[in-house]
């Protein structure tokens, strides 16, 4: 294809790439640098039903307003919220380096610090649910291949029916069921025989759940993906390796995974960067005394009284940063595989 | 279309209803758009306010929980999208600091006749509000359960806790607690009230410097704390909504719950034999000796937009005290704790009188008060979870109340 004809054609979807996905970035990343004007005070006197006629302070709004007319983005802060304590805290780690009593006081004092116990969780989220996620998707995959067909339809329906579920709403329905009164919850606790097991007040089975709801979210998504893949599997190769007297975990060790490996990286990219962005779950599930991340971090700065939009950038420029190294031996992989097919 | 519908389909409804005659508010032209929070007393005001839309004179309402998110910007461009914002004392801040409203002391003396003094929100010495109704949370108990442990009824945190462990060593409930401590608004909510039983401020004087990492703080955490011990496992994860069910479960002897759910407990609806009978509204425990109930007041009201023109803001006013009119009151007195002329308190509304009039303190209105209670809501999850002492905790949010307010440009 000529390169006129191929630019032609991607035209469309570049424009809208620009306009929806990379000037937003774009903004995201300015915002990030600056902060609000130093907001003028002055003390005024304040009547309200209850408690009378007070003194209280006042933003004048007036001399704000002509700060911000003068500079409408606020005052340039450098990389200042970045460094500062709720993203990656310099001057607190440096202290903490500097005195402490111990390897476990250094992590204690680390994940008290909002970022890195945001990160956290986000980290162990990724490395569990995706690979879990995929093993799930891909032995459901398998299992449905070789149902009859006359079944095929409605349990293929059912596999997918977390993935259709709004993630909210999924998460919501989890949650009541661990409920110490919904089913999960109540039977746990009849199962140990103690009445006071809740899966939702011990940080460790709150985890727990996350992830497991994690998975289930996420294994359709492996499921048709690998689905779709084993349809394309040929049979003269399986058939040959049956001839040869290969066993069935011998077909899918030697025939099958080597076949669908190059989906499964797929799979795997995918999957790391949706749950680099773990947040409906966290909000579902209650979680926040226990569990936060990356994107409930930037959920709970725009949410609120008082927004703060600087720092809502800086962490959404982070949350950018942290799935590019997420993503980078996976697109080095594939980068050096298209070079050497090149060659 | 659908707005003229429902206006109809309302005025109608009154008519039938009450045989009231038809509403003249008197507003000849203009457009009243209002953006409201979504709760019963709310929306009551809306519909009827709608009363007052005419040929000439269009009424729509938005009444949604995300109202505080929309109000700056649909009140900073020119014409605002909408003409009245309904606040409370900290929603109003927003709009304060962006200049977004306008003072309505003229259109007070042309048409605010029936508005009491105490409904006026000034702010320096301009009527920047008009409040309606007060809201807060207040103590509700079970008298039965109390005599059957035999506890008095308790005043202070200290009896509340010693009438837990009764309860608790008597064997009648296994966690006699409950509060709103789910980490996020609730949480940081809890912690402003019980701060302002002890009577201390929060901010030092004229500035935006924080000061609760004091004594008043510490107790503040500690009783906190110790109210956990008496509560359900799961109270990490119980908002204002979850405590209510619970007690109308008959699971909770004492509980410190919103006024604006009072109604809704004390309604026939929901609650277990014996719950209703049994509950006793009464101010909100004072702490460590004082004398202030530990809770914040709050009060709603409304607010006219700047960035409109004299008519619509003339229209909106009216159609607003139309909204809040004494007739309206006095036909939904169990709706809220109404500021209203000729307002007689109904059974739901005694325990935030009660707080009133024991001198609870309102929330405070400063312009970094929404930055607190963020740092709060956040800050605290780890010590209510019990994984953090209270110094280590107040240090934390005084950390982060120090970054946001810095950058939110008030350090």
């Amino acid at each position: 294809m000529p390169h006129k004809t191929f630019f032609a054609f991607i035209l469309p979807s570049l424009i809208a790439m620009v306009l929806f996905i990379a000037l937003p970035i774009v903004s995201v990343v300015v915002q990030s640098f600056y902060v609000e004007h130093g907001r003028v005070l002055v003390e005024v006197e304040n009547c309200q039903p209850f408690g009378g006629c007070t003194k209280e302070v006042r933003v004048d709004s007036e001399a704000t307003a002509k700060l911000e007319k003068e500079q409408p983005l606020g005052q340039f802060n450098g990389f200042g919220t970045y460094l500062n304590r709720s993203h990656l805290a310099v001057t607190e780690i440096g202290e903490i380096l500097s005195a402490n009593s111990g390897f476990s006081d250094i992590v204690a004092r680390i994940y008290n610090l909002p970022f890195y116990k945001a990160l956290a969780f986000t980290l162990v989220f990724c490395f569990v649910v995706t690979p879990l996620a995929m093993l799930l998707g891909f032995v459901i995959a398998l299992a449905v291949n070789t149902i009859p067909r006359l079944i095929k339809g409605p349990v293929i329906f059912f596999s997918l029916l977390p993935m259709i579920i709004t993630p909210l709403v999924g998460s919501l329905i989890l949650y009541w069921m661990i409920h110490p009164q919904g089913i999960v919850g109540a039977t746990i606790q009849d199962i140990f025989n103690d009445p006071n097991l809740s899966l939702r007040a011990s940080p460790v089975l709150t985890w727990a759940s996350l992830l497991f709801y994690g998975v289930w979210t996420n294994a359709p998504f492996s499921f048709v993906v690998f689905y779709a893949g084993l349809q394309t599997v040929p049979g003269d190769t399986l058939e040959s390796a049956m001839i040869d007297g290969a066993s069935r975990w011998e077909r899918i060790r030697f025939v099958i995974l080597p076949h669908l490996a190059p989906l499964a990286t797929f799979v795997a990219l995918v999957q790391l960067m949706d749950n680099f962005r773990v947040f409906e779950p966290i909000v579902g599930f209650s979680a926040e005394a226990n569990a936060s991340s990356l994107s409930w971090m930037i959920f709970n700065d725009l949410s609120g009284d008082s927004q703060l939009f600087g720092s809502a950038g800086a962490t959404s420029v982070l949350t950018i940063i942290g799935v590019v190294i997420l993503l980078m031996p996976v697109l080095l992989r594939t980068w050096r595989e298209f070079n050497h097919k090149a060659v | 279309m659908k707005h003229i519908l429902a206006a109809s389909v309302s005025i109608a409804a009154l008519c039938l209803g009450a045989g009231a005659a038809f509403a003249d508010c008197g507003v000849t032209a203009g457009s009243v758009r209002i953006l409201s929070n979504d709760f019963e007393a709310l929306r009551l005001i809306n519909t009827t306010a709608e009363e007052c839309a005419t040929d000439a004179v269009k009424v729509t309402a938005n009444a949604t929980a995300e109202h505080k998110n929309l109000q700056v910007p649909a009140l900073t461009i020119n014409p605002a999208e909408y003409t009245v914002a309904v606040v409370a004392n900290n929603s109003i801040v927003p709009l304060l600091n962006d200049d977004l409203i306008r003072p309505l002391d003229d259109l007070v003396a042309k048409y605010g006749q029936d508005l009491l003094p105490n409904q006026l929100i000034k702010i320096d010495g301009k009527v920047m509000a008009i409040a309606f109704m007060g809201n807060g949370q207040h103590m509700f108990y079970r008298k039965d359960i109390l005599e059957q442990a035999g506890v008095a009824e308790p005043k202070s945190y200290e009896d509340v806790l010693a009438a837990a462990k009764a309860i608790k060593d008597a064997g009648i409930l296994e966690y006699p607690l409950a509060a709103s401590v789910k980490p996020g608004w609730d949480l940081a909510a809890e912690f402003v009230n019980t701060y302002l039983g002890t009577g201390g401020e929060f901010f030092a004087p004229g500035s935006a410097e924080l000061a609760i990492d004091n004594e008043n703080g510490l107790k503040v955490l500690e009783t906190m704390r110790a109210m956990t011990a008496y509560m359900d496992p799961d109270y990490l994860t119980f908002d204002a909504n979850s405590i209510q069910a619970e007690y109308e479960a008959g699971k909770i002897a004492m509980m410190n719950e919103w006024g604006s759910l009072a109604g809704a407990t004390l309604d026939a609806e929901g609650a277990v034999d014996g719950v209703v009978a049994n509950t006793v509204l009464a101010a909100a425990p004072t702490i460590n000796g004082g004398t202030i109930p530990s809770a914040a007041l709050w009060w709603d009201g409304f607010t006219i937009a700047k960035n409109i023109s004299d008519e619509d803001a003339e229209a909106s006013f009216r159609a607003m005290v139309h909204g809040i009119n004494p007739d309206m009151v006095a036909k939904n007195a169990e709706v809220a704790t109404w500021l209203v002329k000729g307002y007689t308190p109904g059974p739901a509304a005694v325990g935030v009188i009660a707080n009133a009039t024991a001198g609870a303190r309102a929330y405070p209105m400063q312009p970094y008060m929404g930055l607190l209670h963020t740092a709060l809501s956040s800050e605290l999850a780890d010590f209510i979870a019990g994984k953090e002492d209270a110094a280590q905790a107040l240090a934390d949010v005084k950390a982060a109340y120090d970054t946001a307010a810095k950058e939110g440009g008030f350090l």
